[in-house]
């Protein structure tokens, strides 16, 4: 397989950012209240991993080891407040509706995750690649959580009424325990049918460091750590 | 003087940090399986977080204000926890070797713990002057403090039991947190 579109294939299934290395939680369980706000929260974050990863790429030679992460985070934190500014400006409805989390995209771990584990080990034009797969294994985990969540909690789909009138919305599942049994079932059925995940990373910490999670279960080393 | 009240209230119960806003979900999963380690790193997230929201709310209406740098928030807000921390931990180390042992293996951890980032924000879109700030801080860790204490408990009891095999793991620990979440719901009565 070409190894361009080896990335994406592994940003989307093999390593997807959400359900095989749980990275991004705090986005994933905060905007998935409607499918739209998921989606707009996904392409959000894609735009941002996409240049973070060839902007980082790109100096990776120039940026000195020691203090390569302080130095990650400022090209982030500017990404995030560019895309922040350009949605305020052309999506104001959706700049209201994901608030907060906008800018909280520079602590997302997906972000500083591939920086760290792919794309300042590799040429521009792969962790380009390498950042559209995320994005878009992200957005799609995100959009999903968010449809099933808008659907069972309000009885539309992107906004448009899916199920009949007779059906009582459970409001329960677009408030916020919502976000927690969704995502607990989908894992447990992950878990069921044996798709291999970092669930027990997540539950047993990652000893603070999100560049150990964002390398994915292949790499089988960290694990017994 | 009821306002503040209101502030802390509001900030640890009403819209907890965790189980309302899901910041800081990481270790709120990770570290809570350890009541120990749980106490520990809530002890550290009240301090860091108080000193946090008054350095950020000084910062704000000092610097980014009056030169209209306001678009600049995220950025400085970010360099200035992180270095924040790092300036804490010395100091812990130098100072307070004790506290520096009990604490100084979650700072590092706090820096990445989107709560901070997130009551500053939250702080400077509420308007809150400097005091209102540090009391959300306060009030925002408290908050946290509580949930991942709570939760360390109930996981205490859930290893103990026998859980069916797709939900050991991850799904078990979301799903007391859904109830958690559930009960916090509650308290949205007192707002």
């Amino acid at each position: 397989m070409n190894k361009y579109v080896e990335r994406i294939y592994n940003g989307v299934a093999k390593e997807n950012p959400t359900f095989v290395l749980m990275l991004g939680m705090c986005p994933t369980l905060a905007v998935s209240t409607a499918a739209i706000n998921g989606l707009g929260m996904g392409i959000s974050t894609t735009a941002v991993l996409i240049l973070s990863n060839v902007i980082i790429s790109a100096l990776r030679k120039v940026i000195p080891d020691e203090v390569r992460l302080p130095a990650y985070i400022v090209v982030v934190a500017t990404l995030v407040t560019i895309t922040e500014l350009l949605m305020e400006a052309y999506v104001p409805s959706l700049y209201e509706a994901l608030g907060i989390y906008i800018p909280l995209i520079v602590v997302n771990c997906i972000i500083l995750g591939r920086a760290e584990a792919y794309a300042n080990k590799n040429t521009v034009g792969l962790a380009a690649f390498d950042g559209l797969g995320m994005g878009i294994g992200f957005t799609l985990a995100l959009t999903a959580l968010g449809f099933i969540r808008e659907l069972l909690g309000a009885g539309t789909g992107f906004g448009i009424r899916i199920l009949p009138e007779s059906f009582e919305p459970i409001g329960i599942f677009i408030k916020a325990p919502g976000a927690f049994l969704v995502l607990a079932i989908m894992i447990m059925v992950l878990n069921a049918i044996g798709v291999k995940n970092r669930s027990d990373k997540l539950v047993n910490g990652c000893d603070g460091c999100c560049a150990n999670c964002a390398k994915g279960p292949v790499h089988g080393k960290e694990e017994t750590k | 003087m009821s306002t503040l009240i209101m502030i802390i209230v509001g900030c640890a119960l009403i819209n907890n940090v965790v189980l309302n806003q899901f910041l800081g979900i990481c270790s709120f999963v990770g570290v809570s399986k350890q009541m120990k380690a749980s106490a520990s790193l809530g002890v550290a997230v009240i301090f860091v977080l108080t000193v946090a929201s008054a350095v950020a709310s000084l910062l704000y209406d000092y610097v980014l204000k009056p030169f209209d740098l306001d678009y600049m928030k995220t950025i400085v807000f970010i360099l200035v926890i992180a270095a924040l921390v790092q300036i804490v931990e010395m100091f812990l180390k130098k100072t307070s070797p004790g506290l520096y042992k009990a604490l100084g293996i979650y700072l590092p951890l706090i820096t990445t713990n989107c709560a901070v980032l997130g009551v500053a924000l939250t702080n400077v879109k509420n308007e809150y002057n400097f005091i209102e700030s540090v009391f959300a801080g306060l009030g925002t860790a408290i908050g946290y403090t509580i949930a991942i204490v709570l939760l360390a408990g109930i996981r205490a009891r859930i290893d103990e039991s026998a859980i069916p095999r797709p939900l050991r793991g991850a799904p078990v620990v979301l799903l007391a947190a859904a109830l958690m979440s559930i009960a916090f719901m509650g308290f949205g009565g007192l707002s």
